[in-house]
């Protein structure tokens, strides 16, 4: 089974934001909210300041609570890859999958049911990168199949330095950031 | 100095997260003041003596199917994609509290039709010929009664424990992650539902019952709020740091003086001397516990949703 | 257009020289997308892919466009584009958001009220076009067709430029010279008699050591820049960044220098004369092809590491080592030229001395240094000649600035608006650029524009000089409409094309239409003989060989590779008057200047006060984006960023609305403080761009502070008349 994720190089990433605006025409995404977003972390004193930039979004976690949350299923794992999707039509925006995400990567679409990144599955299911990563001027993200040893993401996880968001929250996420 | 930018800013979920407004806190207030009366007239129903206990055991399952629709309809409020609503009854969702909730308030609804055939209003036993035949036939056979008490007090526990669960499951709210947030939920809602028959029996002996037993799940509830706050500082720093929330940061004035203060220990203090007939038992006692359960869920919930994993800036 | 060097400039009209009469016209193409079925007369349903070049920014990359059931629904990198390689930033990601914007222009608009009250009458193109034929021939009558000035920004403006001079003027100026890379191409004209251009030449993809100078790449978003950096960063390129904030690039970098502002040239001179006293140059480069290296030497013998400590806050132990980093790698360093280079008025002086320095270290047509480039040869449409005009430019009368002018100087024609010498200027054709925000001092614009009779605006959004405008001419965005062939100098050759994919979706009508029946207005028909735009199009692209059509299918054409480097076969030559890289300027000595630069000292803020820096993020360009959804959705207002420890000391709480008020009283709009630990404690610094108050912005209104405004003082550079903007200091206003 495959384990769809990501990888994504925060010493090439500068920030820009294309993956955002990128995700934003690619899904239609409403005015106004994000299904991805940049995060810039800077830490120490100036002028010995570290800075992290991310492209964040949902983590298709392994063990995604949101799909524990969800009292309709419509959240689920996807066939394909273990993607967390919602089925918009088994929706109820109860909303306690955005409480359960340690994220914040879910939102309410205005229609009415709960949105967030899909990984641009129906790219995915045509052999495409998610629209983020296909945009991305710097390349600093990767896409793929986690569990295959052999696939680029496996290979760039075997040979740099990288970490998770919030490992500690116990949801095994599956997009990484190399340092 | 950590410093945070993003250019995420996601209505209900940023700057930090608020997607649930009036609606959650009223229904898991009128929900676990449902529990705590189910609880009530169920254990009167179960030792039989709800012959003195007129008020638990007449009142409390007409008013807890209005409360309990009115929390229902509150929760329906809350719902962003409304029409879609029925889709909670076409599945069960063994991981999800909120299913198992959705499920065992369907069932609750038939024991408290149950516990209000007991009495029936009269109008009700004059028109309806089911009823009277219903009524008689639940009089007729006092076991029946007996295990209407056991069932309605163990969906009374069920519905208490479930609005304390629906929250504690959900693990990215720090202050949530308790493992005795049902047990203060439930003891709550009991305190609120004692002070409800207090503040409306008609019968002194029922009334005092009440009160005492009012008290007793104050003071209980004291003691769990404590372990509740020991608990989340003796956890993790994100623990320690979602409980300053209530200890010192944004929500703690409303805890302490609302909640703590008016919701529990003065209240508290006005019914030990009321039951030890110092003073006349006055309505302001009870309405304050009442009053101080609904702020209660208020601030845990809007706490809660503040709360979060990742270190909380400025 | 970059600023065009002699050599340049003689390629591409000497081309048009050999252009013959216009051909057949280009009948039967299809414009923009197809909407309606031929055989079943039904909407077209499914996607559609149309190329064409992105206008989002001045970079111009080719994009595809793609329409979903008649809708434009996005826009991806052409793979073919040598310049994108198939990724557009989120600028040309967003463009999107410019067709959709909600606050674009939608029809002529004529002034009723007070110029800047924004009050109008809606009129059609004819009543527009109509009222400004008679104003030009009524200026053209009193005061000769001189009278008109033009400021332009983008290729767009071409077809304007054409119109204007083909009136009679040659008054057009660019604010992309005047107010951003004039000193450095004049700097690297004077030195290498080429100018680094736009794309520039920077092999920033195959540098080994990387010198950035305030070039904050990434945010500054210039695609083919940020992707090669991108490239260096994972090759593990030695990264040196001098600036006062620590840019995003600085974050990557082996050395961040947090210089002190305004001391550059004093830390470049110093790394000039170690590479020389220590031996440290490409010495067979230097001596094969720069002329004064003797001269140099002299002149920056005495600029050593411990006399710049004092004034650059570098320590010199932390000098040394990066000098010889820098030569660590050679030729294989690039000191990057920079672009955005109008600080301090003596900016020419310091693109010098980059110049220099990267002569020292052999970069020019080296690896990893600048390269050779050249251009598409595409002959220009073989138009009439221009009347010539009776009077000399007004923009530089009697040759203040014997440099640079060869896109105008912007201020120079506001001065002669303001002072009417050398003569009167009464009407102004402003396209595509926001001169209240892209010219120093607000207000000195806003008084000459009360002395003209005709101030038009063509844009695609009402921004704030739209506000003053007689008449404002909404244009069709690029996704709307043709332009003309772009074909820059670039290491790899290429033409590459703009032509619609959508419709307007109002009255809004292209440029080269707005241009044609306003020429046609005036009497200059003969100027514009071809029928449409395709047939212009057409025209160009036969004399190269090449058709539309082929053009309109594949976006970008490739020509032949050259040679890059001088290892490649790249025979650099150097038009300057000895023929070599001149180390020592035998121009500047004949013109009175420092033939070798000298370290000025700038004035300092008095105390209190900080001093204002600016520059860009990655989502917006210039002040035209703000309003366009897709990029307010992802920066909708500036903050100012402020030392950490300075906001503590002045008792100012992160995140909140301050105003700034510069040394002149002048009082931003509200702006929130982002307190950093990536700044110095002497200066601040906003994105340019924000700070709306034109009304009929709504999405951006009043949204973050305007450096513009705070810009009330500029230093002239003397040699070619960019304006130093970085001397301006602020302090904050606390809301009450």
């Amino acid at each position: 089974m495959a384990r769809f994720g990501m990888v994504i190089d925060t010493a090439k990433c500068v920030g820009c934001a294309d993956c955002v605006v990128a995700c934003e025409t690619e899904n239609n995404v409403p005015e106004g909210y994000a299904r991805d977003w940049i995060k810039q972390v800077a830490t120490g004193k100036f002028p010995n300041t570290q800075l992290e930039i991310r492209s964040e979004r949902c983590n298709h976690c392994s063990d995604a609570p949101c799909v524990t949350a969800c009292p309709t299923g419509a959240s689920h794992f996807h066939d394909v890859g273990g993607i967390v999707l919602v089925d918009h039509n088994e929706c109820i925006g109860c909303k306690a999958c955005i409480a359960s995400c340690p994220y914040d990567a879910r939102f309410v679409h205005p229609e009415g049911y709960v949105d967030k990144c899909t990984f641009c599955v129906h790219r995915v299911e045509e052999g495409l990168d998610p629209a983020c990563v296909s945009v991305c001027p710097t390349h600093c993200m990767h896409f793929g199949d986690l569990d295959d040893p052999n696939s680029e993401v496996s290979k760039l996880l075997n040979s740099r330095k990288h970490h998770s968001l919030l490992p500690e929250a116990g949801t095994k996420p599956n997009i990484f950031y190399l340092i | 100095m950590i410093e945070i930018t993003t250019t995420r800013h996601n209505h209900l979920i940023d700057p930090s997260l608020h997607i649930w407004g009036w609606e959650i806190p009223v229904y898991l207030f009128l929900g676990g003041m449902v529990a705590g009366m189910m609880l009530i007239s169920g254990y009167f129903l179960f030792s039989g003596r709800y012959k003195e206990t007129n008020c638990s055991c007449y009142y409390l399952p007409i008013m807890s199917f209005l409360l309990l629709s009115l929390g229902m309809f509150a929760l329906f409020l809350d719902l962003e994609h409304k029409p879609y609503v029925w889709r909670l009854y076409t599945t069960f969702q063994i991981t999800s509290p909120m299913s198992w909730g959705s499920w065992i308030l369907v069932l609750v609804y038939p024991i408290l039709f149950a516990s209000m055939l007991m009495r029936p209003h009269r109008l009700l036993l004059e028109k309806i010929p089911h009823v009277k035949k219903w009524h008689e036939y639940l009089h007729s056979k006092p076991m029946l009664i007996k295990y209407l008490g056991v069932v309605s007090m163990f969906f009374g526990a069920a519905i208490g424990m479930y609005t304390g669960v629906l929250l504690s499951s959900l693990g990215a709210r720090p202050l949530w992650s308790s493992s005795i947030l049902w047990l203060l939920f439930l003891v709550s809602g009991l305190s609120s539902a004692a002070a409800f028959v207090h503040l409306i029996a008609k019968n002194v002996y029922e009334r005092e019952l009440l009160a005492k037993s009012d008290n007793a799940f104050l003071i209980l509830e004291l003691f769990i709020i404590t372990v509740f706050l020991i608990g989340l500082s003796s956890n993790s720093d994100v623990h320690a740091k979602a409980l300053d929330l209530l200890m010192t940061g944004k929500y703690a004035a409303v805890f302490w003086v609302f909640v703590i203060g008016m919701g529990i220990v003065i209240p508290l203090f006005i019914q030990l001397l009321a039951v030890n007939h110092k003073i006349h038992h006055t309505p302001i006692a009870p309405i304050m516990v009442i009053i101080g359960g609904l702020i209660l869920r208020f601030v845990i919930v809007a706490a809660g949703q503040y709360s979060h994993w990742y270190v909380l800036t400025n | 257009m970059a600023y065009l060097s002699r050599r340049r400039f003689l390629k591409i009209s000497g081309a048009s020289i050999v252009a013959t009469a216009a051909l057949s016209s280009a009948s039967g193409i299809v414009k923009g997308a197809k909407k309606i079925e031929e055989k079943t007369g039904k909407q077209v349903k499914g996607i559609q892919k149309i190329p064409t070049y992105c206008s989002m920014c001045f970079w111009k990359c080719s994009a595809i466009a793609y329409v979903k059931d008649g809708k434009l629904w996005k826009i991806e990198g052409n793979p073919e584009d040598p310049l994108s390689n198939g990724r557009l930033c989120p600028r040309g990601t967003g463009g999107v958001g410019a067709h959709y914007d909600p606050d674009r222009l939608k029809a002529p608009l004529i002034r009723k009220s007070e110029r800047g009250e924004e009050k109008w009458v809606q009129v059609t193109w004819d009543e527009a076009l109509d009222y400004i034929a008679k104003k030009m021939n009524k200026i053209k009558n009193e005061y000769g067709p001189e009278s008109i000035g033009f400021f332009s920004h983008g290729i767009g403006g071409g077809f304007f430029k054409h119109l204007l001079k083909a009136y009679g003027t040659r008054n057009i100026a660019a604010p992309s010279f005047d107010q951003c890379l004039g000193p450095r191409d004049t700097a690297f004209e004077i030195t290498y008699g080429d100018v680094v251009g736009g794309p520039e030449r920077t092999d920033i993809e195959n540098a080994e050591c990387i010198v950035l100078f305030g070039s904050h790449i990434g945010e500054n978003m210039h695609n083919t820049q940020v992707q090669e950096f991108s490239k260096a960063v994972e090759r593990g390129a030695s990264i040196i960044v001098v600036d006062p904030r620590m840019s995003t690039a600085a974050t990557k970098a082996k050395y961040y220098l947090p210089i002190k502002p305004g001391t550059d040239l004093a830390l470049l001179l110093t790394w000039i004369n170690i590479l020389i006293s220590e031996n440290l140059y490409d010495k067979d480069y230097v001596e094969k092809y720069t002329f004064g290296f003797e001269q140099l030497k002299a002149a920056v013998s005495g600029y050593t590491p411990e006399w710049a400590y004092p004034i650059t806050g570098i320590e010199p132990e932390l000098i040394r080592e990066t000098a010889h980093e820098i030569a660590r790698y050679i030729p294989h360093t690039l000191v990057h030229p920079g672009r955005h280079s109008v600080w301090y008025g003596d900016d020419t002086q310091r693109g010098r001395a980059l110049a220099i320095i990267n002569a020292l270290i052999g970069s020019w047509g080296r690896k990893g240094g600048l390269t050779n480039q050249d251009v598409f040869d595409i002959p220009s449409y073989p138009y009439p000649p221009y009347p010539k005009p009776e009077r000399e430019r007004a923009d530089n009368p009697g040759g203040k600035y014997p440099f640079g002018g060869a896109e105008g100087y912007t201020t120079g024609l506001r001065e002669a608006t303001l002072t009417e010498n050398p003569y009167p200027i009464k009407g102004w054709f402003v396209y595509g650029t926001n001169i209240l925000y892209s010219l120093p001092n607000t207000q000195e614009t806003i008084d000459a524009i009360q002395k003209l009779d005709l101030l038009v605006v063509i844009d695609v959004v009402p921004s704030e000089i739209a506000g003053y405008a007689d008449v404002v001419l909404p244009e069709a965005v690029y996704l709307e409409r043709y332009d003309d062939l772009f074909a820059p100098y670039f290491k790899q050759p290429f033409v590459s094309i703009r032509q619609p994919v959508v419709d307007p979706p109002h009255d809004q009508k292209p440029g080269w239409w707005i241009a044609k029946k306003l020429g046609e207005k005036l009497g200059l028909q003969k100027y514009f003989p071809w029928k449409n735009i395709e047939e212009y199009l057409d025209t160009r692209l036969k004399l190269a060989g090449l058709s539309l059509a082929e053009l309109k299918k594949k976006g970008v054409i490739k020509g032949p590779k050259i040679p890059l480097y001088i290892e490649e076969g790249f025979e650099p030559e150097f038009e300057t008057p000895t023929g070599k890289i001149e180390l020592y300027s035998t121009i500047l000595a004949e013109k009175g200047f420092d033939p070798i630069p000298k370290f000025t000292k700038h004035e300092d803020p008095p105390p209190g006060y900080f001093r204002l820096l600016f520059g860009r993020a990655p989502m917006h360009s210039f002040s035209r984006t703000q309003t366009n959804r897709l990029l307010n959705n992802v920066m909708d207002e500036n903050e100012v960023w402020v030392n950490a420890d300075v906001v503590k000391r002045l008792g100012l709480k992160p995140g909140e609305y301050v105003r700034l008020k510069n040394q002149d009283g002048v009082l931003s709009n509200k702006v929130r403080i982002k307190a950093t630990e990536r700044i110095r404690t002497d200066c601040v610094y906003i994105v340019h761009g924000f700070g709306h108050n034109a009304r009929m912005l709504k999405g951006a209104y009043l949204k973050g502070a305007s450096d513009s405004q705070l810009i009330t003082k500029y230093k002239v550079d003397p040699l070619m008349g960019g304006t130093g903007m970085n001397v301006n200091f602020v302090t904050f206003e606390t809301e009450a």
